[in-house]
């Protein structure tokens, strides 16, 4: 019988190949809080056969959003969703960096207009998905540290 | 081709083709005229500029005046932010809203990069940016132009020697660009701390020219056809220390230009501060204060298409 590290969730989104090291990034972004009920496991550098090593994300009774899932795409473009019903994985996907990013992370230069209290969400062109480049719209500054400007 | 001007944001000179900057270019050579108080026009009759300068200019906002009054409108704005509610901390996008409703056409300066971008977002009426920060000085860019075409006759072909400080100075960054764009051979003289920042090479680069990199002034002045000369900006610097040891590495005077071709060219976006020795404004070569005109005329063209007055 093949042995589980961690057992199979009912219900909720397993986040799989999710570059390795990343785990914690995700944690982030998906909020992983006091106020929530449900069991969040978290497993770092397990072998991967695609990619060597990957971390693995398992939220019980939850799924994810797509500004969720736009923000996993811009910190580990491999990622794949698994969306959990009754143990059946009933939705899977890969995550999909979209070509706007609107409102999910600031821009890096402390020098731009969106950075100054304006009524604005920061905006950027996906300039390349991998690596990940992105540029705002506003002051034209290229950033490829997205993790450290997540909003 | 005035179709495609009408209403349109000037916020950087990207938004433009290279057809775009050449019809600009030819209407402001007609426009030289009545920039010179020769000839009188009433093309924009009744038409208001708003005109708002978060940072202290004096060519660009008095060039911008002068346009607009040379073709009969009327400006209004500040220049000094103790007169107005911005000194209360209200936002850029609501002044902007409000100057909309008052004005036409705005030309905003902001010390913040993106400024302009975000100005044209929440005006209806055309932004025109006169500078935001590090960033974007589109008519200063064709003002440039203008200035080498009118003296040299043509832009493409030319060795244009850029020295200064090409990492924070907003001007070279806009005006490679379109060079390269031009097909002008370029040059960059600098100290390697202030060299044209890698992405900005990158996209010199993917227009198919290959601009040189030097430190050395003297090895340069002797092939250009054009020195553009820029002040290095002490506000610009984040440590004084870097400033200190950049500041007054390069001096054009006399000596210097006994090495170079006898049709050079010097240009300046100018204030300078001692960049260039005054003993070099009799010389042919000093094209800086025509260079200053020629900024009335070509934003006469550029307030003429976006207003609809100029075909």
């Amino acid at each position: 019988m093949k042995e589980f590290k961690v057992t199979p969730i009912r219900n909720g989104t397993v986040i799989d190949h999710i570059q390795m090291g990343m785990a914690l990034k995700v944690l982030r972004i998906i909020g992983v809080k006091e106020d929530i009920s449900s069991t969040v496991s978290v497993l770092m550098h397990v072998p991967s056969k695609k990619a060597g090593w990957k971390d693995i994300v398992k939220i019980e009774d939850r799924e994810l959003d797509p500004k969720e899932l736009d923000k996993i795409a811009l910190v580990s473009p491999d990622a794949t969703i698994n969306i959990i019903r009754d143990y059946n994985v009933a939705e899977k996907f890969i995550v999909e960096v979209p070509n706007v990013i609107k409102g999910i992370m600031k821009c890096s230069n402390p020098s731009c207009i969106t950075n100054k209290n304006e009524p604005v969400e920061p905006e950027f062109v996906v300039e390349s998905k991998k690596p990940i480049a992105l540029r705002c719209v506003y002051c034209d500054r290229v950033t490829s540290d997205v993790s450290e400007n997540l909003i | 081709m005035s179709e495609n001007f009408k209403g349109m944001d000037v916020v950087s000179i990207r938004d433009f083709s290279r057809e775009q900057i050449e019809h600009v270019l030819k209407l402001a050579e007609k426009m030289v005229p009545i920039a010179k108080g020769e000839e009188r026009s009433i093309l924009l009759e009744g038409s208001v500029l708003g005109s708002l300068f978060y940072e202290p200019s004096t060519r660009t906002r008095l060039s911008f005046e002068a346009a607009m009054s040379r073709l009969g409108g009327r400006t209004l704005g500040f220049d000094a932010l103790g007169g107005s509610s911005v000194a209360k901390g209200e936002t850029l996008a609501d002044t902007i809203r409000m100057v909309d409703s008052y004005s036409d056409i705005i030309v905003l300066r902001h010390p913040q990069e993106g400024a302009a971008r975000l100005a044209a977002h929440f005006a209806k009426k055309p932004i025109l940016n006169a500078g935001d920060g590090a960033g974007q000085h589109p008519t200063q860019t064709m003002l440039d132009l203008f200035t080498i075409k009118k003296e040299k006759k043509k832009i493409e072909g030319n060795h244009v020697a850029i020295v200064g400080d090409l990492k924070y100075g907003r001007t070279v960054h806009s005006l490679s660009e379109a060079l390269a764009m031009f097909g002008a051979e370029l040059t960059f003289v600098a100290p390697p701390t202030l060299q044209m920042p890698k992405e900005h090479l990158k996209t010199i680069e993917s227009m198919g020219t290959k601009p040189k990199i030097t430190s050395s002034l003297e090895e340069s002045i002797k092939t250009a056809d054009v020195l553009y000369v820029t002040r290095i900006q002490k506000e610009r610097f984040p440590d004084p220390a870097e400033y200190a040891k950049v500041a007054g590495m390069y001096m054009i005077d006399l000596n210097l230009l006994k090495d170079a071709k006898k049709d050079l060219i010097i240009m300046h976006p100018l204030p300078r501060v001692g960049e260039i020795a005054p003993e070099v404004d009799a010389t042919p070569h000093a094209k800086y204060f025509e260079q200053a005109f020629n900024g009335v005329p070509v934003r006469m063209a550029l307030l003429s298409l976006v207003l609809g007055g100029s075909k």
